[in-house]
């Protein structure tokens, strides 16, 4: 299976399993293996959460006409480092008047959620933490677990701002995720399994955006509007809107309790960008043209974690250009397009997918 | 004129008159409804400018002045009463809307009741504040009105003094708020509220109910502060009320004093505090699109509308001294030349304003998003825009031709070709393209500007204590948010009796609630965004 890249992580795993394996009883080796990979993974989730939210900072600086972050490192490379340390020593603010142990909790369901979800994606060739036959399903059900998370921190604040917020963000996360579950349903009926791990293979020759064409393309137009909004992101950020409800749902916490509904809002964005890499363009394949070998096999010499990042990069880049460019939608028109607009197109997509399965109208081969 | 006093004298033969520059007719109390109603109704005198209150130690009372959209006449109206205790006058507020909110304002600075009128609680000060500030035997000592260091108090509750059928005054206390209304706080602090401003919102989930608008947070009494001052000092608070129209307010002010006092301005520094004027009004409106958008959730508007604004706070930085909060107006004239570089500067800016606006309209105007949030949202007729007297760009989206420069031409803006920028749609979206569509008209009226600026003084010799007559004045100008109005009373010395600031920021906060009702909260922040109000200014 190697072939496509230089490196293969899976050969690198199971040297270290049996080394492990080779001086320790397997259950300890088990463990050992969980807690560093548990490690990791938080590891990798706040320092790419750190990477993001500098590069949105830049990326719209230069949307504005500005420089963004330039006094802490090179290029403001250590601002987010910075602000990291901050918001970990800032107080977490006791609030009279609440519910303390639901609103202690909220920040953690949100977190948890964004964590699970994180763990899903493929990052590279072996390089996958949860891998097995319902991994998009799994996907699913635990980006749902986040509304749960907002609604409560809305709910515990006891502050009417924060409920509106709450409120609105039920409305608007349930109704997109309708569209978000049906739009990689789609992508899924097209693919023929659940297993994200077979998903990217079968794109080894082709991206699904270019073998599925018009029901991808569609499918992918409207993963990208409802994956915004699933992650409350302008022009669908009403549960915090700023200039509305001050901060929305998280307008009374402080301290790293805050920190967690940030730092998932941003992984959310890489999140809802990997799974669009998942999906449409590949995941970690490198981009391939039948027939031009020597091009395929410069490709394949940039590893494969560069290009799953590389991809989800660009992907996110157009959500952050959404973000800076659309003012806000209103409640109701955003449940109008949602429902009116974008549930039917989307049934009616799935209905040509099937279609195209069905009579074979798509380029390459589909994984057995 | 005097078909109008002969008018009124048929009608009502109690009725005095004092000529002047504008018609005073002087009513007795009783009265006073009957005459405005037949002046609203008859006379064409559609739009109520102001209420101003007075203390003439002998007596209380108000100041009416009232003009018509038709024949831009102005008319006032004179009341008085002479009880100090229990002073009371007939309300007009069922006539015009706005007179509701004026009355309030009359009632926390002379205690003057207005009875009929629904919601007599005071606009500005605390409702527990001891006396009437503006009443010339107001003891000021401190012990008296201490700075509270207590939570504010409020009320559910207001007053009404209610005329019954048999002519005795009964005093009642409805309630603000139904009791199980849900009703939140926007404001004072909040992001939307440009200031400190509160709207206390009753909602239904989403859908606003009723607002019950809260000002005074940053009241600073301008206009008691101007009765213990000169002519020349009073000048320097016009640039604290709407600081986006400092010249445009000081140019009102100077225009009022200079008129009382017969002083005659060169013809350079007219054209120069025109320039000025425009030059405001392209940076204000600048602003308020940058800052309209920020409310929408369209961050980046903000900075591409400022990159504007700084070119045209550069120029007057060179000129006046100053970014904001402006002295440059002074009476006779201006305080400086024309910095050396003006005239390069100002052709500059005018060079790069189309290209900017266009790029407005492209990223902003023509957005879908921005159109299903501004279209049909916050609809102001025509009429209410009269009765409520919303000015200004936002008063000529709703189809009315308010501009002052237009109706009331001062200084050279007669002799400069421009057009009134009147649209009848009334929406938010039409008060927003308004402001757009000004910015380029403020360009074509500079580039005339810039030709007929002459040479010469520019500023007359003025004495350096200026006394008015006694006697009183009126003059209006157009800020950069609408009618800006300046009533002096004199009593002959250096200092001015009465000074009373017409502010087009009142009006258009107090007309939210009406607007804003069986829309979404979001709703709320499009239509005060559009009003665009500024809080010092309706503050004073």
């Amino acid at each position: 299976m190697s072939n496509y890249t230089i490196d293969n992580f899976s050969s690198l795993a199971t040297w270290f399993d049996t080394m492990l394996n080779d001086f320790m009883p397997s259950w300890l080796a088990t463990t050992v293996e969980c807690v560093l990979v548990g490690v990791g993974l938080l590891l990798v989730y706040s320092v790419l959460a750190l990477f993001y939210i500098l590069y949105e900072r830049k990326i719209c600086a230069y949307f504005q006409c500005r420089l963004g972050p330039n006094r802490v490192g090179p290029w403001g490379l250590l601002q987010s480092i910075a602000d990291m340390f901050k918001i970990l020593i800032k107080e977490l603010i006791a609030l009279n008047h609440i519910d303390k142990f639901l609103f202690a909790l909220a920040p953690y369901l949100v977190i948890i959620a964004s964590v699970l979800c994180f763990a899903v994606l493929p990052w590279g060739n072996g390089l996958q933490i949860i891998d097995f036959n319902i991994g998009i399903f799994f996907l699913l059900a635990c980006s749902s677990i986040g509304v749960l998370g907002i609604l409560l921190a809305g709910w515990s604040s006891n502050n009417k701002f924060t409920l509106i917020g709450a409120l609105r963000s039920g409305a608007q996360m349930v109704s997109y995720e309708l569209s978000v579950g049906l739009s990689i349903l789609t992508m899924v009926v097209f693919a023929g399994t659940m297993d994200v791990a077979k998903i990217v293979e079968a794109q080894a020759d082709h991206w699904f955006i270019f073998s599925a064409h018009i029901p991808a393309i569609i499918a992918f137009v409207i993963y990208m509007i409802a994956g915004t909004a699933e992650t409350n992101r302008g022009p669908f950020d009403l549960p915090e809107a700023e200039s509305e409800l001050t901060a929305g749902y998280h307008t009374e916490y402080s301290g790293i309790h805050f920190g967690f509904f940030y730092l998932a809002e941003y992984l959310n964005l890489f999140i809802v960008s990997g799974v669009a890499t998942l999906l449409f363009f590949g995941g970690w394949m490198p981009f391939r043209v039948a027939g031009w070998d020597g091009f395929n096999e410069i490709m394949g010499y940039i590893p494969s974690v560069v290009w799953f990042l590389g991809k989800a990069f660009v992907i996110s880049f157009i959500i952050i250009w959404f973000k800076w460019t659309y003012p806000r939608l209103r409640i109701d028109q955003l449940l109008t397009l949602e429902w009116k607009y974008l549930l039917p197109i989307n049934l009616v997509n799935l209905a040509l997918m099937v279609w195209i399965v069905v009579e074979g109208f798509y380029f390459g081969q589909l994984p057995q | 004129m005097a078909n109008l006093q002969e008018k009124v004298s048929r009608l009502f033969p109690e009725a005095t008159f004092e000529e002047g520059e504008i018609l005073l007719v002087n009513i007795p109390d009783a009265k006073l409804h009957d005459l405005v109603k037949s002046l609203r109704d008859d006379c064409g005198f559609d739009y109520l400018v102001t209420i101003v209150g007075m203390d003439w130690v002998s007596s209380l009372g108000c100041v009416y002045y009232l003009t018509s959209s038709l024949s831009k006449e102005f008319v006032s109206v004179k009341v008085q009463t002479t009880d100090r205790d229990n002073p009371m006058i007939h309300s007009i507020a069922d006539l015009y809307r706005i007179a509701g909110i004026y009355e309030r304002e009359v009632y926390d600075f002379y205690g003057i009741i207005f009875i009929n009128n629904p919601d007599m609680r005071r606009l500005f000060l605390n409702i527990d504040w001891v006396g009437y500030p503006l009443r010339k035997d107001y003891d000021a000592n401190p012990e008296i009105n201490p700075v509270s260091i207590e939570n504010e108090r409020q009320t559910d509750h207001t007053d009404s003094w209610v005329e019954q059928p048999d002519g005795s005054i009964k005093h009642e206390r409805p309630r603000v708020f139904k009791e199980d209304d849900f009703v939140v706080n926007i404001g004072p602090q909040h992001p939307a509220t440009h200031g400190v401003l509160r709207f206390r919102t009753a909602v239904d989930g989403e859908t606003i109910q009723k607002i019950d608008v809260y000002m005074g947070y940053i009241h600073r009494g301008v206009e008691k502060l101007c009765e213990d001052l000169g002519y020349m000092q009073t000048l320097h608070f016009m640039d604290r009320l709407d600081y986006f129209s400092a010249h445009n307010y000081h140019h009102g002010l100077c225009l009022a004093i200079e008129k009382a006092a017969g002083i005659e301005v060169p013809r350079r520094a007219q054209v120069i505090r025109v320039m000025m004027d425009e030059l405001s009004r392209i940076a204000s409106h600048c602003l308020f699109i940058g800052t309209f958008c920020m409310d929408l959730g369209a961050t980046t508007m903000l900075f591409y509308t400022l990159r504007v604004r700084e070119q045209v706070l550069d120029i007057m930085e060179k000129t006046c001294g100053a970014r904001m909060t402006f002295n440059y107006d002074c009476l006779g004239g201006v305080m400086a030349d024309l910095h050396p570089d003006f005239v390069k500067d100002v052709k500059a800016l005018l060079e790069v304003l189309p290209k900017n606006v266009a790029e407005y309209n492209k990223l902003f105007t023509g957005n879908v998003i921005a159109h299903n949030r501004l279209k049909n949202v916050g609809v102001l007729s025509n009429e209410d825009a009269r009765s409520w007297a919303i000015t200004g760009p936002s008063g000529r989206a709703s189809g009315w031709a308010c501009d002052v420069r237009k109706t009331h031409p001062y200084s050279v803006y007669s002799e400069i070709k421009f057009d009134q920028v009147v649209r009848t749609e009334g929406d938010s979206l039409a008060r927003f393209q308004n402001r757009v569509d000004e910015i380029l008209q403020s360009k074509g009226i500079l580039e005339q500007l810039l030709e007929m600026l002459p040479e010469g003084e520019y500023c007359a010799k003025v004495p350096k204590v200026i006394k008015l007559p006694v006697g009183h004045w009126f003059q209006v100008v157009e800020g950069c948010r609408g009618l800006f109005g300046v009533y002096i009373e004199s009593d002959g010395s250096a200092k001015p009796y009465r000074l009373k600031l017409v502010t087009p920021g009142l009006p258009a906060a107090a007309v939210v609630d009406h607007i804003t009702r069986g829309q979404k909260i979001a709703d709320l922040i499009t239509i005060g965004g559009s009003m665009d109000y500024i809080v010092p200014d309706m503050d004073r």
